[in-house]
């Protein structure tokens, strides 16, 4: 049902409106307040966002290009005057969705590592944070006790879940601190500053892309997935059907892993036992080597592979030669909210919607970023933008 | 004759013959998909693949017929190739000591697991959730949230690797091979005079202590059971695919469900170890076939439910009568 | 009938008891941090956490009494945020047809649980984690991301407080006043008690054993369904991924925490409520201390263990006659 309806939306120009005709959960909802929302019970496509994502890639962002973390994809600038505060020392909560993943566990130390320096520079006094392990609900509360307690000067949030977290963060806004969103968005405006790279509709036609130009017509391709219904993965799909359905490349299929390597393996396995595979494209690079492991175990060559710029796929990838590119979601946007949250209470402008780079790692950088994070752990993200803090190596290393 | 029949019973009566027939169903349905499946290279991975599971399946065997539930073997299994990839540290000398300290670590959660239940009289369901909470929290602190280190080549070749070149079917994976044994092994175990007191404590534990059982230590034993087959399938999924942050993860509930398809009666008394194999086995297989039908991956757990519910209900049918003819021979289920 | 509820009342204070030591002991912990556990802010939090646990675990006490288990809950109360927010779709005139259409959904699905258990004789272990499988397919199927929009009204449920008692934890409480005279003055409560302490015994002594079991596993489903009403009048919005979250897990550790047996036919909701006040707690706590959340994986596990080894340790000899020490088996 699912795969004829998706091949419903592909195909016809009008997809979007069509299958969300077919759809009887939710015919009537509303698609005027179109901000970031996701649309309702149905595809993960939403044609504007896609093209100027896409778009984004190749503008060139403002600011310094060896701190990608404070740069800005054409930033509009507001005025933060109103939260100036004196005195420094400022108290920055940080609601955290959870540090379920190592793409999160590397970011989260990343940004404690850059807390640690604006401490010692009497920028930031307490830093408190919360965990909800990715519970909606409890997330909710912890942004409700932060914003009960009254002693945050400013708020980090890290939405579990786009939608789910409106309510509560349009609470946080309205109780006048400066509130700073990062990663996943949230259905409203009303955050001081929303930060975030450019997106998963980005990240999903990197890799696609990659696949297209790089193998032959009439290839075969095997995506592999996290988990269904989590809008920053539905978008890289969403963006890769999109360019696989305009390529003459042939999709074997879509598959769920749960980022599991045993499953990984094991479904790649049964379809290399089917017939070949020439290319695969991850939606996250956890357990891409375990892709990688199964054509090696079945005796099969290489396929071209869009992985993740985590350190165990990269150092595969280097030492198969494969042909393959390291897709990213910039893991060092970690450090620029809490900077933010002090340029905030300096009363400095930040921009109001904080797009930052995100670029691809591709074969010609690979040697330097293996280089550069030599001593990390496998699990570890190549950009996570954190080799200038007075942690590095040790925080990131020994965790 | 009568042995015989009794025999024939005890593999296919009392509701353990439905998993065989389930078994062969989903893979009449596999050949019918895809006729090359049977050939060797093929089940050969399809086995190496459901090992692991048909080991856990094993040990989960014994602590339910016991009369509990272990519900922390996927979080052990998850630490023990965390633990593995922290301490190896991709040192090929290191594997042999790690090895032997993880099944140190495999025997203590089972003997903690044991104790708390026995002993302090927690209910297994809270003991083996707190030690799910406990070890799934502990791993991650200790490696600071996601898994370091690498494995060894060595520590890999069990999962991985096998006796290559063998005619028809290209390799046997080591995998099958610690699969049969430790499947021997359990058979084995369960006709000796533990394997009895083990039934009899699930089935009626008064009664059995009554008779002069260590209700208590029987018990704790089938825990330790299921903390060495959680090692050694981490030893085989490790190997298989390397460390991951999600290794591990829900395998408690497929290796219940595996095991109560297998016939295996959830508080215990009733089932045999082949069966509970063989349910993981069918388990295993399903997935494949769904794999093989390019069922929407969405849809697969609601398939997946309905033919578990479906397969259970048959298999109680099926109990209810036979029950009624031999209920004097065998204690009756409380 | 009089010495169960005498038991029950003396075990429960007992678990009060622990409730006001955990309270005492996390409150000394705060202030040596420097904090106060009782400021207006905290104990805002904890009310707020023990509303939606608390939904799902006075459900779980019924089924658990009778010697049952739910481990779909946590998809029946993903799907009832959907059920309600695509329902309610913005209007605050469809409040009234949401809250209904979420009942019965949920309802249904705790019949299908109870005809299953009762008629079918399947495990409720192995039922129910069917039926969760079930309904996550269809969850993962129709909807690929929150859906729905739930009115300003209705998200009142979710954020409103009286001083600094939350709307949600006053229903919640009420839920589980009604459940407690339930239990203790119907005719099908007292026969949940009969059912779960011994099946066979009730059924000879004429209780009409699948109708208390279908009764306590529809009213567990509309107990998940007034789960899945706040959980969208929290979220604004209805979402599949809620299920991701155990919920169920917590419910039954809850349950076992308030001195309810898995075994059943022993506890009731009133120390449901303080097991789910005693985790509420325990995560305020662990909040304002700033605790690892990995760290908090490990305490919660320790506490949920230790609490049980102590009741146990009070219940040994009434455990010690039970004539099997194992979960609920549907017996044929």
């Amino acid at each position: 049902m699912q795969t004829t309806r998706l091949a419903f939306a592909s195909a016809a120009a009008l997809g979007l409106l069509l299958a969300t005709g077919c759809t009887t959960d939710a015919p009537t909802e509303s698609q005027d307040d179109a901000t970031s929302g996701a649309p309702s019970g149905d595809e993960w496509f939403v044609q504007a966002e896609y093209d100027e994502q896409l778009a984004q890639r190749d503008i060139e962002p403002e600011g310094d290009p060896s701190q990608p973390w404070l740069q800005a994809i054409e930033p509009e600038w507001i005025d933060t005057s109103q939260y100036a505060r004196e005195g420094g020392d400022a108290t920055v909560c940080f609601s955290n969705a959870s540090v379920s993943n190592p793409w999160r566990v590397t970011g989260w130390i990343t940004m404690q590592e850059q807390v640690k320096v604006l401490q010692e520079a009497g920028e930031i006094g307490e830093f408190r944070h919360s965990d909800a392990g990715d519970d909606d609900d409890q997330q909710i509360s912890d942004i409700q006790a932060f914003v009960d307690s009254g002693e945050c000067d400013a708020l980090i949030i890290s939405p579990s879940t786009t939608a789910t977290l409106t309510p509560a963060v349009e609470t946080a806004c309205a109780s006048g601190i400066p509130v700073i969103v990062f990663d996943r968005g949230v259905n409203t405006d009303c955050a001081t500053t929303f930060i975030h790279p450019i997106g998963g509709y980005a990240y999903g036609a990197d890799a696609a892309e990659f696949l297209v130009e790089n193998l032959e017509p009439g290839s075969t391709v095997l995506a592999l997935r996290i988990l269904p219904g989590v809008d920053v993965l539905e978008h890289r799909w969403a963006a890769a059907q999109e360019i696989f359905g305009d390529s003459e490349l042939e999709i074997l299929g879509n598959e769920f892993t749960g980022g599991d390597a045993a499953e990984i393996k094991n479904i790649v396995t049964q379809y290399l036992q089917r017939g070949d595979v020439d290319g695969i494209w991850m939606d996250a690079g956890d357990g891409a080597v375990a892709a990688i492991e199964a054509f090696e175990d079945a005796g099969k060559p290489y396929p071209v592979m869009a992985g993740e710029d985590e350190l165990s796929f990269m150092r595969k990838w280097e030492e198969t030669g494969m042909t393959a590119i390291a897709p990213v979601y910039s893991n060092f946007q970690w450090r620029t909210p809490v900077l933010a949250a002090t340029m905030i209470l300096n009363g400095e402008q930040v921009p109001a919607e904080w797009v930052l780079p995100q670029d691809p790692i591709t074969e010609a950088e690979l040697a330097d970023y293996l280089e550069r994070n030599a001593d990390m752990p496998s699990l570890h993200y190549a950009k996570f933008g954190g080799e200038d803090l007075p942690g590095f190596p040790d925080a990131w290393r020994d965790r | 004759m009568q042995r015989l029949r009794s025999a024939a019973a005890a593999l296919f009566g009392g509701g353990t013959g439905t998993v065989f027939a389930l078994l062969i169903v989903i893979l009449a349905g596999i050949f019918a998909m895809n006729p090359g499946f049977f050939e060797g290279p093929s089940l050969m991975a399809f086995l190496k693949q459901a090992a692991p599971l048909v080991i856990l399946a094993a040990g989960q065997y014994f602590v339910i017929v016991s009369g509990n539930f272990d519900l922390s073997v996927g979080a052990l299994v998850g630490a023990q190739v965390v633990i593995a990839a922290r301490l190896i540290d991709g040192e090929e000398s290191r594997t042999v000591p790690v090895l032997l300290v993880m099944l140190a670590f495999g025997l203590t959660v089972g003997l903690v697991n044991g104790l708390i239940t026995t002993v302090l009289k927690v209910q297994s369901f809270i003991t083996t959730l707190g030690m799910l909470l406990v070890l799934y929290g502990a791993i991650r602190l200790w490696t600071g949230g996601a898994p370091t280190g690498a494995l060894s080549e060595a520590f890999r070749k069990v999962g991985r690797h096998g006796i290559d070149d063998v005619p028809l079917v290209g390799q046997i994976p080591w995998a099958l091979l610690v699969m049969l044994a430790v499947g021997a092994g359990a058979i084995l175990l369960m006709r000796t005079r533990f394997g009895r007191i083990v039934m009899a404590t699930g089935d009626n534990d008064l009664a059995a202590a009554l008779s002069g059982a260590r209700v208590a230590t029987v018990r704790t034993a089938a825990f330790v059971l299921s903390g060495l087959s959680a090692t050694i399938a981490g030893v085989l999924i490790g190997g298989f695919a390397g460390v991951s942050a999600q290794v591990g993860e829900g395998l408690e509930f497929t290796v219940i469900t595996e095991v109560v398809l297998g016939g295996v009666a959830l508080g215990g008394g009733r089932g045999t170890a082949l069966a509970a194999m063989a349910g993981a086995l069918a388990i295993e297989a399903l997935f494949t076939l769904f794999n093989q039908m390019a069922l929407p991956a969405t849809l697969r757990p609601t398939v997946q439910g309905a033919i578990i519910i479906a397969a259970v209900a048959y298999a109680a049918r099926q109990r209810t009568r036979p029950a009624a003819v031999t209920a004097p021979a065998t204690v009756s289920p409380s | 009938m009089r010495t169960l509820n005498t038991t029950a009342l003396s075990s429960t204070a007992m678990i009060y008891l622990a409730l006001a030591g955990v309270l005492a002991v996390g409150g000394a912990a705060v202030a040596l941090d420097g904090g106060n556990l009782f400021a207006t802010a905290n104990l805002v939090d904890m009310l707020t956490r023990t509303s939606l646990t608390g939904f799902l675990a006075i459900g779980m006490t019924l089924v658990i009494l009778c010697r049952s288990l739910d481990l779909s809950v946590g998809y029946t109360a993903a799907l009832s945020s959907l059920v309600a927010a695509t329902t309610m779709d913005g209007q605050a005139a469809n409040i009234p047809l949401a809250i209904g259409a979420v009942l019965l959904v949920a309802g249904l699905i705790g019949a299908a649980n109870g005809a299953i258990i009762a008629f079918l004789k399947v495990n409720p272990f192995i039922a129910t984690l069917g039926t969760g499988l079930i309904i996550k397919g269809y969850l993962d199927t129709e909807y690929k991301g929150p859906a729905g929009d739930v009115p300003a009204a209705f998200q009142q449920f979710g954020y409103t407080r009286i001083a600094f008692v939350p709307v949600s934890a006053l229903v919640m409480l009420a839920v589980a006043g009604a459940a407690i005279w339930y239990l203790r003055s119907t005719r099908t409560g007292h026969h949940m008690y009969a059912v779960g302490g011994d099946i066979d015994v009730a059924r000879m002594s004429g209780i009409r054993t699948t109708r208390v079991l279908l009764t306590a596993h529809v009213l567990c489903g509309m107990a998940a369904g007034v789960a899945g009403l706040l959980l969208a009048a929290r979220f604004g919005t209805g979402s599949a991924e809620a299920y991701t979250n155990l919920y169920e897990l917590d419910a039954i550790a809850a349950v076992v925490l308030g001195g309810t047996l898995l075994l059943g036919g022993k506890g009731g909701v009133a120390g449901t409520v303080a097991g789910v006040a005693i985790l509420a707690v325990l995560d305020t706590v662990f909040n304002v201390m700033q605790i690892d959340p990995f760290a908090k994986d490990v305490l919660r596990g320790v506490v949920i263990i230790a609490a049980v080894a102590l009741y146990a340790r009070r219940q040994l000899d009434r455990t010690a006659r039970r004539p099997r020490f194992a979960i609920s088996e549907g017996r044929a």
